[in-house]
């Protein structure tokens, strides 16, 4: 059986942000990732307990915000988590980000996808605005490829229209 | 092999005193109104040479497949026959199939000559008692018999309907397993009935929303192998694939050719912001289609090439618009309840099907391309998707259940509505995108 040449030592390749292939999900499943390590951005994530680690951010920070039916509009609840994740990021020059838009299953999934990408681009503006450099953030959309929740009610969709913020190690370190 | 080689197929005329084609009362109009089946009679094909026995029964069966999968053809049983064919040449014996209600005749022979099947094949219309257009010969390599057995019923489907069949013609979709928070995706093709299933990718990434050019020979998508949604077109025959070239910083996806070949719409996103634009597929700069803070994607070209239909929520919600395949102003054509997307031009350019949600619902649906005569032709927890039949006669669709456990499978309905199925063959999946029929 012949497949298609298939995508292994990008990390070469690659800018930068790209290097740390946000498709962690995707390498699950027993193939090769080209980043290295499951959806902790190739680093070691230390421990929650420490405010300098990437486990910190992630848990007590908060790496996710979520949004309303269809919508990217950031609620008051997602400003505030992002404010957190602003003055850390800003505090750790050190890291970059990647910002993973995704959608619940109630919709199309080229319109998903689309809409995954506003609300990445969302938080991002955001992270900007309170003083995160452009540079080190970077944006992709999952639509509905990779719910967080599986049910198929609201209890799950509202937990999967969502922005993951995940850390990696930035430019020079 | 990934690649079907056909080789010398012919279409002979078998007949030494052919009979003119006719239009006897031997005949199905294909509209909302049929719904009784037309009765058929198919007795196996007659092995003509020793070692042709099992490829005669296999391609005897799969032509009765295609035929009675289609809802408009009810084969009667073998068992029920009366007359018996020892041979191709054996007369018909008209008042046998008419006892028994047949109301078209189908008989056959197979034989292998040097690596190849040979297959011909007569059909009869029972009650004006004559041959329903010249008897066929086709060939093809052993590998390709089933190839030859769509044919054969394309050619019967055809003279009883009056329009192209649909049988021989191949379904690229995504293949799916594993857990629904982590599924596992790749390419894969497959006949129109879910036979001889091969994979053109792998699973290490996601892939989705495949489509053919128009010659069936490629196939553009979407993969997620740079770690960000990108386009790809591969090559069937040898399985290689490149990357489109794309802005730095952007997503694209959602790519579908031109008709002529030459062009790929697709969707850009910048900046959070989706917009359609078109690239030729050989290289050169791209072209902006729209340009709106709205969502715009799925496009679809007419036939003709001269417009696009596309899906955008300028309005606020999901509504489908047609505009000029050079981009300017879109119409709106869709007004109903609920939000509109993944518009599909027909093949005769008089429909666009589309997928429609509305009070937690989804559904494939058909309208006229100005928006007008909306039929929504199937309902469920989500279906998605739409893609035509070659003779734009049956839809294809991706339908996926609810729950922790939800599976995605392909489906098929006439655009009346009827015949809802399964397309079991090919296990879970999604996407499908239905070929032009095979040279």
């Amino acid at each position: 059986m012949n497949f298609a040449p298939k995508a292994v030592a990008l990390c070469a390749l690659l800018a930068l942000a790209a290097c740390n292939n946000p498709d962690k999900y995707g390498a699950g499943n027993g193939v090769v990732d080209p980043g290295g390590t499951y959806g902790d951005g190739g680093i070691s994530q230390g421990s929650i307990n420490d405010p300098n680690s990437p486990a910190y951010f992630n848990a007590t920070i908060g790496d996710k915000v979520h949004f309303l039916v269809d919508q990217s509009t950031l609620t008051d609840e997602a400003r505030t988590i992002l404010s957190g994740q602003a003055q850390w990021l800003v505090g750790h020059p050190q890291y970059a980000a990647i910002i993973e838009g995704h959608a619940d299953e109630q919709g199309t999934r080229e319109y998903n996808l689309a809409l995954g990408a506003r609300r990445a681009n969302s938080v991002q503006e955001y992270l900007i605005s309170q003083g995160v450099a452009g540079s080190r953030l970077r944006t992709v959309s999952y639509g509905k490829e990779r719910p967080l929740a599986v049910c198929s009610t609201e209890s799950c969709f509202s937990q999967n229209r969502r922005a993951v913020t995940v850390i990696s190690l930035g430019a020079g370190s | 092999m990934l690649r079907i080689v056909l080789a010398a197929l012919a279409a002979v005329s078998l007949t030494s005193a052919p009979v003119l084609a006719q239009q006897g009362p031997l005949r199905i109009e294909i509209t909302d109104g049929v719904i009784e089946p037309l009765p058929y009679a198919l007795p196996g094909f007659v092995a003509e040479t020793a070692d042709a026995g099992k490829m005669a029964a296999d391609i005897t069966s799969v032509i009765a497949a295609d035929l009675s999968g289609t809802g408009l053809f009810r084969e009667i049983p073998q068992s029920a026959h009366i007359q018996r064919f020892a041979s191709f040449e054996t007369p018909v014996s008209y008042a046998d199939w008419q006892a028994i209600n047949a109301q078209a005749l189908i008989v056959g022979g197979v034989a292998m000559s040097g690596g190849k099947v040979v297959v011909k094949f007569r059909l009869f219309d029972i009650y004006s008692g004559q041959q329903l257009g010249e008897g066929q010969q086709l060939a093809a390599s052993a590998a390709s018999w089933r190839r030859l057995a769509h044919k054969v019923a394309d050619v019967i489907y055809s003279r009883i309907t009056g329009e192209s069949g649909y049988f021989d013609s191949r379904v690229v979709f995504v293949s799916e397993s594993g857990p629904k928070n982590a599924r596992a995706k790749r390419l894969a093709l497959a006949d129109y009935d879910g036979a001889g299933l091969q994979f053109l990718t792998d699973s290490s990434t996601i892939v989705f929303a495949p489509r053919f050019s128009p010659t069936g020979d490629k196939v553009i998508y979407t993969t997620y192998e740079t770690g960000f949604p990108r386009i790809k077109l591969l090559d069937i025959a040898n399985v290689r694939a490149s990357l489109l070239p794309e802005v730095p910083g952007t997503m694209t996806f959602a790519p579908r050719f031109s008709p002529d070949g030459q062009w790929v719409v697709y969707s850009l996103e910048q900046g959070g912001n989706t917009d359609l634009y078109k690239m030729p597929v050989n290289g050169g700069a791209p072209v902006r289609l729209t340009n709106s803070p709205a969502i715009e994607t799925a496009p679809s070209f007419s036939p003709d090439g001269a417009r696009i239909v596309f899906e955008s929520d300028r309005s606020g919600t999901q509504q489908l618009y047609i505009m000029p395949a050079s981009g300017g102003e879109p119409t709106r054509i869709s007004f109903g309840e609920g939000r509109y997307g993944t518009p599909v031009w027909s093949p005769r350019g008089d429909l666009v099907a589309f997928t429609k949600q509305h009070a937690g619902r989804f559904h494939i649906g058909v309208m006229r391309t100005d928006g007008s005569e909306e039929r929504l032709l199937t309902s469920s927890f989500l279906d998605e998707g739409p893609t035509w039949s070659p003779n734009g006669r049956v839809i294809m669709f991706t339908r996926q259940s609810a729950g922790a456990e939800a599976v995605s499978n392909l489906y098929s309905v006439d655009i009346s509505g009827r015949n809802l199925k399964k397309v079991d063959a090919v296990g879970q999946a999604s996407d499908p995108a239905w070929s032009p029929l095979l040279p």
